[in-house]
């Protein structure tokens, strides 16, 4: 059987969303999920410490959500980036904002590396 | 008896579906890639299949972590636009073929591809990009669809290869059909990309183009593909290109391309290749 990730072979600057991180971030995942219904959306953005209780968040978790530490969500506690832009959108931050996060530079300096920056 | 006549790959940036409902595709730096697609449309007009089955993954639009299925084949009357996180979009829900669906299932299971079989399932960008870009939907599309979900968000993910194989299991599926019906299939995702991690935004357009050469001239090579090399090369993200494979999987050893696009503006490689086939 061919190995198909290779676990001696780290991709720099990368994360594997794999079932370790599947399972370290159920919890923050399944609240993003709930994001799907906009009553929850509404609920959130209502109150946002009772809806995380609601899910009963870690404190890492709420600590980087307040701060609006997308990094931290998705690098420190498994949320899957898919499941944490719908998080975003609810708060007014899009994709190449996290992505910029990520990077660990502006959005300008993000936006500045891109081809055709208006096709986003 | 029913034949597959043609097959697309596709990728489904959800971007393209922001830009589409705001009306965008003449802004300058989105033209380059709706204008790709005219072709695509006036052909698959032309052509009129019955029926498209669709390759994509969700994101979260209505599958969850809580039960993530490998493969999973729609076999519902409609299906319902999704709310990803913001909103629903104004597309007319998806017209189903439930008795056709239901066939392949039973074809694919026999077929030793222990499928979930969804009863009801609402589609999402995955599925809505490259249905809206390749047909008309007012008042209604022009075809029944088949969704067919693959695991490519969550590893362990099905091989390059197991992927190819549920093409080559579906065509024989579509032909055992009596009915006669006219099928496409597209393959969506991809390409380059990657959505995580410190190196976010990487593209490899070379790769990219390699890939789309190599999809047309030798696609059981890509069978070799491991989900290693491909995030290596194209990103993390882009593993979602194994599933083009199952569309060239389903097309016959006379599929012709008669169209390609590449286009990188953002933080995707947007690939499009479209194959009639004759059988």
């Amino acid at each position: 059987m061919a190995e198909q990730v290779d676990k001696s072979k780290k991709i720099p600057g990368t994360t594997v969303f794999d079932w370790r991180e599947s399972r370290k971030g159920y919890r923050l995942n399944k609240f993003a999920m709930s994001f799907t219904k906009p009553e929850n959306r509404a609920a959130f953005t209502a109150d946002e410490e009772a809806y995380m209780e609601r899910y009963c968040l870690g404190e890492a978790e709420r600590q980087f959500l307040r701060a609006r530490d997308f990094r931290g969500l998705i690098e420190e506690c498994g949320g899957n980036i898919y499941m944490i832009m719908k998080i975003g959108n609810c708060t007014g931050h899009g994709l190449y904002h996290m992505g910029a996060q990520l990077r660990g530079e502006t959005f300008e300096a993000f936006m500045a590396t891109r081809n055709a920056r208006g096709a986003r | 008896m029913a034949r597959i006549i043609g097959g697309i790959g596709t990728s489904h940036v959800p971007s393209i579906g922001k830009a589409y409902d705001m009306g965008q595709q003449d802004e300058p730096d989105w033209k380059p890639l709706f204008d790709a697609y005219k072709p695509v449309r006036k052909w698959l007009a032309d052509i009129k299949p019955d029926v498209a089955i669709v390759v994509y993954n969700d994101h979260g639009g209505s599958l969850f972590f809580d039960r993530y299925p490998t493969f999973a084949v729609g076999a519902a009357d409609s299906y319902g636009i999704g709310d990803e996180g913001w909103g629903r979009r104004p597309l007319p829900d998806i017209r189903g073929d439930a008795e056709f669906s239901w066939h392949l299932c039973e074809q694919l299971i026999y077929n030793e591809f222990d499928i979930t079989v969804c009863q009801e399932l609402e589609v999402e960008h995955g599925f809505l990009v490259p249905m809206h870009m390749c047909f008309p939907h007012d008042p209604d599309w022009p075809v029944t669809a088949v969704p067919v979900a693959v695991n490519v968000i969550q590893h362990p993910l099905p091989t390059a290869l197991r992927c190819y194989k549920l093409g080559r299991a579906i065509r024989e599926a579509v032909e055992a059909c009596e009915r006669d019906l006219r099928v496409v299939i597209l393959g969506t995702g991809g390409m380059s990309h990657q959505l995580n991690g410190a190196r976010f935004g990487h593209i490899n357009p070379d790769w990219d183009k390699a890939f789309l050469d190599k999809i047309s001239s030798d696609p059981f090579e890509l069978t070799n593909l491991t989900h290693q090399e491909i995030m290596e090369q194209a990103g993390a993200e882009a593993v979602e290109v194994i599933m083009w494979l199952t569309m060239r999987g389903a097309l016959s050893d006379n599929a012709k391309q008669i169209h390609r696009n590449y286009y990188a503006p953002m933080a995707t490689g947007m690939g499009l290749i479209a194959f009639e086939d004759v059988g």
